[in-house]
């Protein structure tokens, strides 16, 4: 202890608090597009807020175990969702697991079958289709599935990214996607043909 | 619901969207779509819904969050 020069112990000590404020730069860079996501996962947007709040505490706090180069976002995602789960979404419904087999085509031919074909070049699902549609059905998507959809079709994560920010395996991300797809399309279908 | 020779290409659908497949089957969807009407249109249709499910779905950051995400900084506690 007695060794440490105290002129060096001083320089170590303001490398660290510059390598700090350079953490908490790069992340605030970020907030936006963290609170993009986290809007999607949670019902309001007061909940959003409260979560990307919690979020950015946490990351400040443990700013030490982020390692400089690799993907921040998907660092702040991953305490992100993790918070989201602690915070007793456990207890929401199972998701339901009836038997939905309804392909990838399912909404384009159900349109197709309303319209016709052609409908389908044109920019019909913007007139056909919502926006508050396109809200409702995320938000009313299973958990698991909306957290695949909404890290990979919002928030632009690759599959290996998703399944390190949920910490499952990329073969778990790819069903749930695809199912959660499904699923979003079939809702969709619900009103787009109404 | 089945239409036969196109279910191979509704299934590379997403991975392709995704950009997530092999070389090998990037090809093989590729070729199909070159010769299939049916999917070509399908895949354009996917593709717009996308983007247009990313578009409705993005809500900016509320003013004032920012300013909180500050304060919670080390140095401004």
């Amino acid at each position: 202890m007695g060794e440490v020069a105290p002129e060096n112990e001083a320089r170590r000590l303001a490398a660290q608090a510059r390598d700090r404020i350079r953490f908490e730069e790069e992340a605030l860079e970020l907030a936006d597009q963290v609170y993009r996501v986290a809007r999607r996962l949670v019902r309001s947007r007061e909940e959003a807020e409260d979560l990307v709040q919690e979020t950015y505490a946490r990351a400040f706090r443990s700013w030490q175990s982020y390692t400089p180069g690799t993907n921040l976002r998907a660092w702040l995602l991953r305490i992100l969702t993790n918070l989201n789960i602690d915070r007793g979404r456990r207890q929401q419904r199972a998701p339901e697991l009836t038997p939905l087999e309804e392909g990838d085509y399912f909404l384009a031919n159900k349109m197709a079958e309303a319209a016709g074909e052609q409908a389908l070049d044109q920019e019909r699902v913007v007139e056909r289709l919502s926006q508050n549609a396109v809200v409702d059905a995320l938000s009313a998507l299973p958990h698991d599935f909306r957290d695949v959809v909404v890290l990979v079709d919002i928030g632009e994560f690759s599959y290996a990214d998703a399944a390190q920010i949920l910490d499952i395996p990329i073969g778990t991300v790819m069903s749930r996607l695809h199912r959660g797809r499904r699923l979003l399309k079939q809702s969709l279908a619900e009103e787009a043909v109404a | 619901m089945s239409h036969g020779p196109c279910d191979k290409c509704e299934e590379l659908l997403q991975g392709y969207l995704d950009r997530e497949l092999s070389a090998t089957e990037v090809v093989e969807a590729e070729a199909h779509l070159d010769g299939c009407d049916y999917c070509r249109r399908r895949y354009k249709f996917e593709s717009n819904l996308r983007m247009y499910v990313r578009t409705s779905a993005v809500e900016r950051m509320p003013p004032g969050l920012m300013e909180k995400l500050g304060q919670l900084r080390g140095d401004a506690a």
